[in-house]
C-alpha cells in the first residue's frame, strides 16, 4: 500500500513540536532546579516523615513559591510534549501501514517517547521532579539527532523486516532502551551526589539540590529491574526472529554481540547490588556503563559497523 | 593440597569472582563486534590483517578474529560456568531446606520493625487470630502460644522469588549445554540453484558451494531431502527498494523421496522451509546470463552460469562463463583455445557512452559488457579458482589474452577474429539457499523461555514477612499488633502491609 504523504507530514510536524515543547519544559525544570533552595526540601521531609505519600507532601507545602510554579509548568509541558510525541509516532504508523519503528529515525522517536513516559510515571511516585532537566537533555539531543541526521522518509520496509516479529522484538527493544535511559541518567546523578556527600567541596552548588543518594539508588534499581526482563525478552524474540530470517538464532552479529554485552553488564548490576562492597557507587557506575552500551549499540554499531542490523 | 583446592573452589564460587568474570565476559565479547570476524566475513579479516601490518598479525595470533572460539573467551565462560554451578548447588540445598522450614518466631518487639501498626480491639484473642488466619490465606503460617498468654501468627510469603531465581539460573545452564551440544551436531551449507527447475539434494556435502559442519559432523549422514526451484519472483517498489522475494519451490523428503512426490512451497525471506529436521532459507538471488558459442566448424556450446551481484541496490553483477573448445582431445591444444566470457551484467541497462551500469535491480532491460579471453583458462591447471572470476595469473603470464570487448543486448553476438561467434541469449535468475541443521535449538528455546519466566518471578515477587500478636486484656479486649518486614531489596511492601493491617485492626473485623 502506498504511503500516506499527508499523514507523514503531520507526523513530522508533531515530532518537531514535541521536541520544541520538551525544550521549553527543560528550561522550566532548569529554573526550578537552579532557584530551588535545597534547605527547604529537607525541612519539608522531616516534617512529614518517611512513610507519607509524596503527593501529600506537595499539598502540605506552606506556600507555592516561584520555582515550584515553574516545576509544575514543566510537568504540564512534558505531558503535552509526550502527547504530541505519541501522535507523531501513531501518524507515522498509520501513514506507512506498519509498526512505526522500521528505521533508526522511527526507532529513536519511539525510544525517547518511552523514556519520557517512564519519567512522567516516576515523577508521580518519587520526589524527583527537579531532575527533569537531566532526563530531558539526552532525550532532546536524541530527538534532534533523529530529526536531522537520521531522518528517513516514510516508506515501506524491506522484505527481511516484514514479519510480526518486527512488532514484538523491536517494541521490546524500544521499551527497554527507553526505560534504561532513566536509571542511566539517575546513576550518574547518584555518583555526583555521593561524591558531594563524601566531600562537600565537590559539586558544592549542585550536589545539595539533588535528592538524597538513597532515593536515586532506589529509583535506578526499580526502573532497571522493570526494564531488564523486557530487554531479555527482546533479545530472545530477536533470536527467534533471526532463526526464521537469517538461518540461525545467534551468530555474533555486531548488534547481537553488543546486546549481549549490555545484557551481561545489567546482569552484573543486579548482582552487584546483592554483593558487599559493590553496592552503591560501583553499582551506579555499572548501570551507567550499561546504558552507554545501549547507546553505543544504537549509534555506533548501526552507523559505523556494517552488520545485519544496519537498516537505516 | 586439600586446603588449596578448597580455597580455589571458594574463590571461584564467590559472588565477587562471579561479578569479575561477568565483566570480563562482557569485555572479551566486545572485540568481536569491533573487529571483523572469520565466522562472519573472512574476506574482511584478510583485508584487515593485510592493511594493519604487524598489528593485524598480532591480533590474528591472539585469536582476535575468532573471538568466540578463542581460548581466552572459552576460558572465561568455562570459569563462569563452574562459578555458577558452585553458587547454585548450595543455594538449591538451602532452598529445599527453606521450603520445609516454618516461618520464624514473632519478634518480641514488633514496634521496631519497619512496618508496624497496633490497635486495641473489643474482641477475644482467639477471634483475632482466627480472623488473621483467614485474611492471610495463601501465606505460609504458623501459630504460636507465647509465655505470657499472648498468641501470635508468623506469616511469610513470596517463596516464588527464590524459585524463579533458581529456575532462571538453571535454565541458563541448560541453554549453555544445549548450545554446546548444538555446536557438535549442527551443520550449515549454502548453495546457488538456478530458478529454472534446477534441483538440489541434501545427499552429500559436495552438492554445496560451501559447507560448515559441526565438530561431530562428517557429512555422511545428512537428512535426505530434495528441493526444486521452479521460479523466483522479486517485487520492487518504484524506488528500487525490494518489497518481497518469493521462490516457488517443490520439495520432497521422507516417504516422498521413494514415491517421487513433490510438494509445493513458497520460500520467502521470513518463512523458511522446515522439513526432515532441517531448514531451508532463501538467502539471496542474482542473475545468470546465457551465452552460446558457435565455433567456425558449426559446433555449439551453450552455458548459463551464475554471476554474483556487486551492487546490492542495482544488482549489477559480475562473473565469468568458461568454455572448452569441443572435440579437442589434446590437452595442450585445448589449453590454447579455451574461451572465457567475463564482465558485467546489468538487469536494467544504463549506458553512459560505452560504460554499462544498472538502473534498477529488476530484470527489465538486461545487457552485458564483456571481455572475451582466449587461451588457457587455468581450469586444467589443478589450481582452484573462483566461479565468478578468471585466474589473473594466467592473464599476467600471457597465457590468457583478451580478444574482444563488447556491450551486448540479448540476441546480439560478437564475432572473433577466427570466426567464432559468441551470442548473449538472455538471463536466468538464481537463488542462493542455505540449509541449516541444529538438533538442539528447540532446547535452547525452551531454556530461554524458562529463563524469562524465572527472571520475571524473581524480579517481581517480593519475599515478605508479617506477624500478628494478640495480647488479651481485661473485659474481653485484645491489643493487636501487626509487624511487617520485606526481606528483599524491593520497596513497595508498605502499601500491601497497610491494607492487610487495616483489615486486621478494624473493629468490624474483630467482632
Amino acid at each position: 500500500m502506498p504511503v500516506n504523504e499527508t499523514l507523514s507530514t503531520y507526523s513530522d510536524w508533531t515530532y518537531s513540536a514535541a521536541a520544541l515543547v520538551y525544550v521549553f519544559a527543560m528550561i522550566c525544570y532548569a529554573v526550578e532546579q537552579a532557584f530551588n533552595r535545597a534547605a527547604k526540601k529537607s525541612e519539608a521531609k522531616e516534617l512529614v516523615g518517611a512513610g507519607a505519600p509524596v503527593i501529600g507532601r506537595i499539598e502540605d507545602a506552606p506556600a507555592r513559591d516561584r520555582p515550584e510554579r515553574f516545576g509544575r509548568i514543566a510537568v504540564a509541558l512534558t505531558v503535552l510534549g509526550a502527547l504530541l510525541h505519541l501522535s507523531a509516532l501513531v501518524l507515522r504508523g498509520v501513514a506507512t501501514h506498519r509498526a512505526p519503528w522500521g528505521n533508526m529515525y522511527e526507532y529513536g522517536m519511539a525510544v525517547t517517547l518511552v523514556a519520557v513516559t517512564a519519567w512522567i510515571v516516576l515523577m508521580s511516585k518519587f520526589d524527583v521532579r527537579r531532575l527533569g532537566v537531566f532526563v530531558l537533555t539526552p532525550i532532546v539531543i536524541l530527538m534532534f539527532l533523529g530529526g536531522t541526521v537520521l531522518y528517513t522518509d516514510a516508506a515501506p520496509v524491506q522484505p527481511a523486516l516484514q514479519s510480526y516479529w518486527l512488532i514484538v522484538h523491536v517494541s521490546a527493544a524500544i521499551i527497554s532502551s527507553g526505560l534504561f535511559l532513566v536509571p542511566g541518567v539517575v546513576s550518574v546523578l547518584y555518583l555526583m551526589r555521593t561524591r558531594h556527600d563524601a566531600n562537600p567541596a565537590k559539586f558544592a552548588k549542585f550536589g545539595p539540590k539533588l535528592p538524597d543518594a538513597d532515593t536515586l539508588d532506589r529509583l535506578a534499581y526499580r526502573t532497571t529491574i522493570f526494564a531488564f526482563p523486557i530487554y531479555t525478552f527482546g533479545i530472545i524474540c530477536g533470536a527467534i526472529w533471526a532463526e526464521a530470517a537469517w538461518g540461525r538464532f545467534w551468530g555474533w552479529d555486531p548488534k547481537e554481540t553488543v546486546a549481549f554485552v549490555a545484557w551481561v553488564v545489567y546482569a552484573g548490576y543486579l548482582h552487584s547490588r546483592a554483593t558487599a562492597g559493590w553496592r552503591g557507587t560501583r553499582a551506579a557506575v555499572i548501570n551507567s556503563v550499561g546504558f552507554a552500551m545501549i547507546v553505543f549499540n544504537l549509534f555506533f554499531i548501526n552507523l559505523v559497523i556494517a552488520g545485519l542490523h544496519s537498516y537505516a | 593440597m586439600i586446603a588449596f583446592l578448597r580455597n580455589t573452589w571458594r574463590g571461584l564460587t564467590s559472588m565477587r569472582t562471579a561479578l569479575i568474570l561477568l565483566f570480563l565476559l562482557a569485555l572479551a565479547a566486545m572485540p568481536g563486534a569491533l573487529l571483523p570476524q572469520r565466522s562472519l566475513n573472512p574476506p574482511n579479516v584478510t583485508a584487515y590483517i593485510a592493511g594493519h601490518g604487524w598489528w593485524g598479525t598480532l591480533l590474528d595470533r591472539m585469536q582476535f578474529f575468532d573471538v568466540y572460539a578463542s581460548v581466552w573467551f572459552s576460558a572465561i565462560y568455562l570459569m563462569l560456568f563452574i562459578s555458577l554451578v558452585g553458587c547454585l548447588l548450595p543455594r538449591t540445598f538451602e532452598y529445599a531446606k527453606a521450603l520445609r522450614a516454618q516461618p520464624v518466631l514473632t519478634p518480641r518487639n514488633l514496634a521496631r520493625l519497619p512496618h508496624h501498626e497496633t490497635a486495641d480491639l473489643d474482641a477475644a484473642a482467639a477471634d483475632v487470630i482466627a480472623a488473621a488466619r483467614a485474611r492471610l490465606r495463601g501465606w505460609r503460617l504458623v501459630e504460636r502460644e507465647e509465655a505470657d498468654g499472648a498468641r501470635s501468627v508468623s506469616a511469610e510469603r513470596g517463596y516464588l522469588r527464590e524459585t524463579g531465581n533458581l529456575i532462571f539460573h538453571f535454565a541458563m545452564l541448560g541453554l549453555i549445554v544445549a548450545l554446546a551440544l548444538g555446536k557438535m551436531f549442527n551443520y550449515e551449507g549454502q548453495v546457488i540453484v538456478k530458478a529454472d527447475g534446477s534441483e538440489f539434494c541434501n545427499s552429500g556435502t559436495l552438492n554445496y558451494d560451501s559447507f560448515r559442519p559441526g565438530l561431530r559432523v562428517d557429512g555422511t549422514d545428512l537428512s535426505p531431502f530434495c528441493v526444486r526451484v521452479n521460479d523466483f519472483k522479486a517485487d520492487y517498489l518504484p524506488t528500487g527498494q525490494a518489497d518481497m522475494f518469493t521462490a516457488k519451490i517443490d520439495y520432497q523428503a521422507g516417504a516422498d523421496l521413494a514415491a517421487n512426490t513433490w510438494r509445493p512451497y513458497d520460500l520467502q525471506v521470513n518463512s523458511p522451509l522446515r522439513t526432515a529436521g532441517d531448514r531451508v532459507y532463501l538467502l539471496g538471488h542474482g542473475y545468470a546470463p546465457t551465452f552460446t558459442v558457435v565455433w567456425p566448424n558449426g559446433e555449439e556450446r551453450r552455458q548459463t552460469i551464475q554471476w554474483r551481484p556487486v551492487d546490492n541496490l542495482t544488482l549489477l553483477s559480475e562473473g565469468a562463463t568458461k568454455f572448452d573448445p569441443p572435440g579437442v582431445t589434446d590437452s595442450e591444444e585445448r589449453r590454447k583455445r579455451q574461451l572465457v566470457v567475463t564482465g558485467l551484467l546489468a538487469p536494467t541497462a544504463l549506458m553512459h557512452d560505452k560504460l554499462l551500469t544498472s538502473g534498477f535491480p529488476d530484470l527489465r532491460d538486461p545487457a552485458v559488457a564483456v571481455d572475451v579471453l582466449r587461451g588457457d583458462s587455468g581450469l586444467d591447471s589443478g589450481r582452484g579458482q573462483s566461479i565468478f572470476g578468471i585466474d589473473q595469473s594466467m592473464v599476467d603470464n600471457g597465457r590468457l589474452t583478451k580478444v574482444a570487448r563488447e556491450n551486448l543486448r540479448p540476441g546480439e553476438a560478437i564475432t572473433l577474429d577466427d570466426g567464432t561467434k559468441i551470442r548473449f541469449d538472455g538471463v536466468e535468475r538464481w537463488v542462493s539457499l542455505q540449509v541449516s541443521h541444529d538438533p538442539t535449538q528447540v532446547w535452547v528455546l525452551v531454556s530461554a523461555v524458562l529463563m524469562i519466566l524465572g527472571l520475571g518471578a524473581s524480579l517481581t515477587v517480593k519475599r515478605r514477612r508479617l506477624w500478628v500478636r494478640a495480647v488479651p486484656q481485661d473485659e474481653g479486649r485484645t491489643v493487636v499488633e501487626v509487624g511487617g518486614l520485606a526481606r528483599t531489596d524491593q520497596a513497595g511492601y508498605g502499601e500491601e502491609f497497610r491494607t492487610v493491617a487495616a483489615e486486621l485492626l478494624s473493629p468490624r473485623r474483630g467482632t
